[in-house]
């Protein structure tokens, strides 16, 4: 007579495969801690590469610690750090061009999220190929972004320059986007903004396909406009969601570095130097590290706090 | 059944104030009006994180 053979689980796969010992260490124990046994390698990595280098910066900006003098002797200086950050003109002067790429990329990047998401919303012909293709600036890494608009800005061989020249008339030679005064500030703000529009284009979206039909029915049966729709039921309606984009990209933004960095580098002089290239400067330039690492506890608290509202607005969202 | 808990000290209306209080801190960070403003800056925002932290274990 033939043995039938009956198809193992994945678990039973597993039991088969644990080496004895191994095996006889874990029979017996609870589900609970199994639970732990599975957890903690990760709770482990993540008190090593999160809570630890937190909680060193906590310690070192009470200090005056240089990290290119290691022998150095430490010496405790309370909150003098803290109050040389929050009294130093440059670092004030570095919030205010942080400020300056807040406020208008987040200006920008909504009303211009909000009116794509509001076209892709009316289902044209083709809307699926032209959402991917507005979706593509935000799937490409900030490095690369950095580097290719480094090129487009360009003033002799740069496309910008010379669509600016096309658009108003005005030479293509006789301006650099990323070399002058006036204008760097405006460059690393259209780079953003064509970066990250999509995305919150995409979180728009989600808002307005969330809006039930029959209220717009209800709406044309009482003879309401299209215009006043859109001010009473549309933009309400979508509200919470362009307030979690702005949110999202207010964090995102505070701490931008990466493609500032590879398209100004703070420069001309300081005019695009936002708070994150003034830190890394004064830690890896100056090493200063116990003034830097107050510098960055100052910038964790913000986006920490800023973090609350947004996990507020994201829980008031879920709830609609 | 009814909550004992004060109704000052509800979650709702304390999350509020503490939302108030962070944003005022940025809004002091970012501003380019008074280095007063900026130098406080840092311990209103920290006062209320601190404050959302807590008020966010109050019950409803």
């Amino acid at each position: 007579m033939s043995e039938t053979t009956v198809p193992l689980t994945i678990a039973e796969h597993a039991a088969r495969a644990t080496p004895d010992a191994v095996a006889r260490q874990v029979r017996g124990l609870s589900d609970r801690a199994i639970a732990w046994l599975f957890i903690s390698p990760t709770i482990l990595l993540l008190l090593a590469i999160n809570i630890f280098p937190l909680v060193w910066t906590v310690r070192l900006s009470f200090t005056n610690f240089r990290a290119n003098r290691p022998n150095a002797k430490i010496l405790g200086v309370g909150i003098d750090n803290y109050v040389s950050v929050l009294t130093d003109p440059d670092v004030w002067a570095a919030m205010q061009s942080t400020a300056h790429f807040l406020f208008w990329t987040i200006l920008l990047q909504t009303a211009l999220g909000f009116a794509l998401a509001w076209l892709v919303d009316r289902r044209f012909k083709s809307h699926g190929f032209w959402t991917t293709v507005i979706l593509v600036p935000m799937m490409l890494s900030p490095a690369v972004v950095g580097n290719f608009w480094t090129f487009l800005y360009q003033p002799q061989i740069g496309l910008w320059n010379y669509a600016v020249q096309f658009l108003t008339g005005i030479p293509a030679a006789s301006f650099s986007m990323i070399g002058s005064v006036k204008l760097a500030r405006w460059a690393i703000v259209v780079v953003d903004t064509w970066m990250w529009t999509p995305y919150v284009m995409l979180i728009c979206l989600a808002g307005l396909r969330s809006i039930p039909g029959y209220i717009y029915e209800a709406a044309e049966v009482d003879r309401a406009s299209p215009w006043r729709q859109f001010w009473t039921i549309t933009v309400p309606m979508a509200l919470p969601f362009i307030m979690l984009a702005v949110l999202f990209r207010g964090i995102e933004n505070f701490k931008m570095f990466d493609m500032v960095n590879l398209l100004t580098n703070g420069g001309p002089g300081s005019t695009t130097e936002v708070a994150s290239i003034t830190l890394k400067r004064e830690a890896f330039e100056k090493w200063r590290t116990g003034y830097s690492s107050a510098f960055a506890i100052i910038l964790f608290v913000t986006v920490f706090g800023l973090a609350n509202i947004y996990v507020k607005a994201l829980n008031r969202v879920k709830s609609r | 059944m009814t909550s004992h808990w004060p109704r000052i000290l509800r979650r709702g209306r304390m999350e509020a104030a503490a939302i108030v209080i962070i944003a005022a801190g940025v809004f002091m960070l970012l501003q380019p009006f008074s280095m007063s403003l900026y130098t406080y800056s840092f311990v209103t925002t920290l006062s209320g994180t601190a404050l959302f932290t807590v008020v966010s274990k109050f019950p409803e």
